[in-house]
């Protein structure tokens, strides 16, 4: 046996040197980091206050890189996240303002929570379609979600002719009220938004570490023939994230809608960029198999907190689109720095 | 110990490479302790050693892809540092990799010249690389056509491009790292041929191999690592079989015998099994019966392409058959799904392990408990706990070299990995179990550990056990039984009394010796 001068294994313990701690916690420090900055550039930036508001914003890039991360681990790429978030407001929206039985002469006000469920389940759909072409037809993620992308847009264009529906109230005569809880109220001062991402967050969590489902993902992904030998539902896997996607994209959509107390139908445009670079940056291989939910989690954080910081500070928009842009590769860098170390 | 013995003054043949006091240390594993070596000019020198002993290891540092924690390589008596695999090619050594490196996209041609194409002004000369791929496809005397795609070819053959890859650099070192392990007799044969073509123009060579007669056979001079440390050195006339295992392990192991195992009714009935050619044309399992009862061992034994590997595919249910049907206890299984199938009790041990056995992301322990996530799982969630557990007992049960299951996967030695996947279907507590080629990279040690295990699983727990070989020795040692396969058909059948050569002329084999 080759000599093991010590009994800890190899992973962790007291010989992680700093280099490591940093380039393995990085989005942590980049997130501490950006923190410190922009608290110092400017007096707004550090209050309590002004977190929440930044984490209702990252509430809903959040729960889109939550559902990525899924698809990403299984070694795909669902590019229709961002439409689907638009599409689940504007149906939302459409059943809000009622829904007309001409064959019955009368508009019917689902209550709020019926809303809510009919949405989600519209996600799942959409997902369930992503996931079957690409499990059962062998169409490329990336081929089969980009279309998915546009047909999932045109809908909600169509379903609302280019128009936004404002208005989203309900009205307590109608018993459909309390649409936008999701958005505006808080829960002992936390926005409702950040407490569903991280009640999704936790699930999934959990899901991940402690589930046969999780191994299974893990499995699958990093190597899909020998998983399927060893006994794992690829197929059922692959659909399943897909549609755990969609739903995820369809909780976005209501708590950006909320939030909104409007929907448009070009809401959530470029969104799946914004996902795929939380998850890339949370430590995630695109090649599928590595990367967890903490990791998507400060991805999604150090995207929303700089992002929101360079706002504050009045730094113009497309300094913005610089500085993110950067970020993004640098992470990507730093990937490959972790998973490209080869023997040598 | 015995290191003065490798400068020793006076062994035969220039020395062309060596390697002094390389030690190489992956944090707290030393791979290597301090190891000198010699390459010989026109010789064949063996290395020898159990799995996990370093020899890859080794290999890697002087074919420039790893880089030695300290000590030297010396070219030509010169201290050379390599900055990778393309440096040590320019300076004419080349490597055929134990894990085979190919593009399983490309063709067999682009295969053998990737990154090292031959250009003209005009683009590169497909033409001269297929002639010479042609030429080189004619001296490994292999019928494979330089345009197929490399994932369309068997294992073997995929063996036999990477040989060609390394023949192709024409250098003047050679080494291979088990080129040997997924070939039939006939084509280790060629390969000789070769080898010996080779050193008569002044090639030198390095061997690994843990078919050691096989290796005899064509070594000059054979290296015994041990745990990162050369622990003997001698030229061939010195050596025989028991001075490497006597060096190797410490003791002479023997591949076991048929246990006297109560037979039940059949476990595994296979009837009148028909797979398709994937090219479409014929079938390559051709309405073939076998039947295996619990607590029987059959060997099945055959040539590359003699159907094996897909008769258990389509058991385990990887592949659709066109006919016939597969029983266990009686029941057919043909339309349960792989998961169904190892629920029941089927499981199927895969013949490329880095492509069908192994998720590269995960970590020994992960990986060793995959095929029994239900057995750990309470409720809704696994238990890490029981997990370990079943970890543990795998690890014990077939002798991986870890500590404790928590390394990356890709970290153990080819010959550790190979028991990994073992230990994966053998922790589903199977009824029939198949095993294709299971002895694939494994030394004596570890292949008679897993043979005692399977006889010892056979006659207590009544397992069925069906294994494939191309090693006609691994076929006479705990099989009850020895089916002979050609051209998808079953061509004789033996029990365990039958010769070697007996079994190699049912094979279609031409016997030598
Ligand atoms: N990248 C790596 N990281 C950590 N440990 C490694 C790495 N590569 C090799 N090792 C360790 O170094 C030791 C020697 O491995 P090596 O692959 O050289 O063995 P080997 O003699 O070729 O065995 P086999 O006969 O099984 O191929 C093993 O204990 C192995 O786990
Ligand atoms: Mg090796």
């Amino acid at each position: 046996m080759a000599d093991i001068t010590t009994s800890k294994p190899t992973t962790g313990g007291s010989s992680m040197n700093i280099g490591k701690i940093l380039l393995e916690g990085r989005a942590f420090f980049a997130l501490v980091a950006i923190i410190i900055v922009f608290s110092i550039l400017s007096p707004v930036y550090f209050s309590v206050g002004n977190f929440l508001i930044m984490s209702s914003h990252v509430a809903i890039f959040g729960l889109l890189a939550i559902g990525m991360l899924l698809v990403i681990l299984n070694g795909g790429i669902d590019l229709s996240v961002g439409s689907t978030l638009g599409l689940s407001g504007v149906v939302a929206g459409y059943l809000m303002q009622g829904v007309e039985i001409p064959a019955a002469g009368v508009i019917l006000y689902p209550p709020v929570w019926a809303v809510v469920l009919l949405t989600i389940c519209l996600g799942a759909f959409v997902g369930a379609i992503n996931g079957v072409l690409i499990a059962f037809f062998n169409v490329p993620a990336f081929v089969a979600t980009l279309g998915m992308l546009y047909v999932a847009r045109g809908v909600a264009l169509l379903m609302t002719n280019g128009l936004t529906y404002n208005n989203l109230g309900g009205d307590a005569a109608l018993g459909n009220t309390g649409f936008d809880w999701l958005g505006f109220n808080r829960i002992g001062g936390v926005p409702i938004g950040v407490i569903v991402l991280a009640l999704v967050a936790l699930t999934v969590g959990l899901v991940l570490a402690r589930t046969a489902f999780g191994r299974w993902l893990y499995a699958s992904g990093g190597n899909e023939r020998a998983a399927e030998l060893s006994g794992v539902p690829t197929r059922k896997v692959k659909v399943s994230v897909y549609v755990l996607s969609g739903i995820c994209a369809a909780i976005a959509g209501l708590v950006l809608s909320s939030q909104l107390t409007s929907a448009g139908p070009t809401a959530g445009t470029t969104y799946e960029l914004t996902a795929i670079a939380a998850v890339v940056i949370g430590g995630a291989a695109l090649t599928g198999g590595r990367g967890n939910v903490r990791g998507t989690m400060l991805g999604a954080f150090v995207i929303g907190f700089l992002s929101d910081g360079l706002v504050i500070i009045g730094v113009s928009a497309y300094w913005q689109t610089v500085f993110t842009g950067a970020v993004i590769v640098l992470a990507v860098l730093l990937n490959s720095l972790q998973y490209g170390r080869t023997g040598r | 110990m015995t290191v003065q013995q490798a400068i020793r003054p006076g062994a035969t043949g220039e020395v062309v490479m060596s390697a002094r006091h390389v030690a190489k240390h992956y944090g707290a594993v030393k791979a290597l302790k301090g190891v000198n070596f010699d390459i010989h000019r026109g010789q064949v020198t063996t290395l020898f050693g159990e799995n996990g002993a370093g020899k890859s290891t080794l290999m890697k540092i002087l074919s420039g892809i790893v880089t030695p924690t300290s000590g030297q390589i010396l070219l030509d008596g010169q201290p050379v540092t390599f900055s990778g695999a393309n440096d040590a090619l320019a300076q004419g050594i080349s490597i055929i990799h134990q894990e085979l490196a190919l593009a399983p996209n490309l063709n067999v041609r682009d295969n053998i010249f990737m990154g090292r194409e031959i250009r003209t002004a005009r683009g590169v000369d497909f033409a001269e690389e297929e002639r010479v791929t042609r030429a080189l496809m004619e001296e490994l005397e292999e019928d494979i056509d330089p345009l197929t795609p490399v994932e369309e070819l068997r294992l073997g053959q995929q063996q036999i491009v990477e040989i060609a890859r390394a023949l192709q650099a024409r250098s003047r070192i050679l080494i291979m790292d088990e080129p040997t392990s997924a070939l039939s007799a006939s084509e280790v044969e060629v390969l000789f041929k070769v080898i010996n073509d080779l050193t008569a123009k002044g090639v030198s060579i390095v061997y690994i191999s843990h078919h050691l007669e096989e290796a005899l056979e064509v070594t000059d001079h054979a290296v015994v690592l041990r745990d990162g440390e050369m622990t003997a050195w001698a030229p061939r006339a010195e050596i025989d079989l028991e001075w490497i295992v006597r060096n190797m392990v410490g003791e002479n192991f023997d591949l076991g015998s048929p246990p006297e195992s109560e037979m039940g009714a059949p476990a595994l009935s296979i009837e009148e099994l028909c797979v398709p050619d994937p090219s479409g044309h014929g079938l390559v399992v051709d309405h073939m019966s076998l039947s295996v009862k619990a607590g029987e061992i059959v060997c099945i034994y055959g040539l590359m392409g003699a159907g094996r590997t897909e008769m258990m595919e389509c058991a385990a249910g990887r592949l659709a058959a066109s006919g016939g049907a597969v029983r266990l206890h009686g029941q057919d299984v043909s339309r349960l799904s792989i998961a169904q199938r190892i629920e029941a009790g089927l499981v199927l041990v895969p013949e490329d392990r880095q492509r069908d056995g192994l998720v590269q992301t995960m970590t020994v322990g992960q990986n060793l408990s995959l095929a029994s996530i239900g057995a750990f799982t309470r409720g809704l969630f696994t238990s890490r706990k029981a997990e370990r557990a079943v970890i543990e007992t795998s690890i014990r049960e077939v002798t991986v070299k870890t500590d404790g299951g928590g390394a990356m996967i890709g970290s153990l030695s080819g010959g550790n990995q190979q028991k990994v996947v073992i230990g994966k279907m053998l922790a589903t507590r199977p009824e029939v179990i198949l095993l294709d080629e299971p002895s694939r990279g494994i030394d004596i040690g570890a292949k008679a550990e897993v043979f005692k295990l399977l006889a010892e699983t056979a006659k207590q727990r009544g397992l069925a056990v069906v294994y494939t070989t191309s090693e006609v020795g691994e076929c006479l040692s705990i099989a009850h039984r020895i089916v002979v396969m050609h051209r998808g058909r079953i061509a004789a059948e033996f029990d365990h009394t039958a010769t070697k050569e007996q079994i190699m002329a049912a094979s279609g084999e031409a016997v030598h010796h």
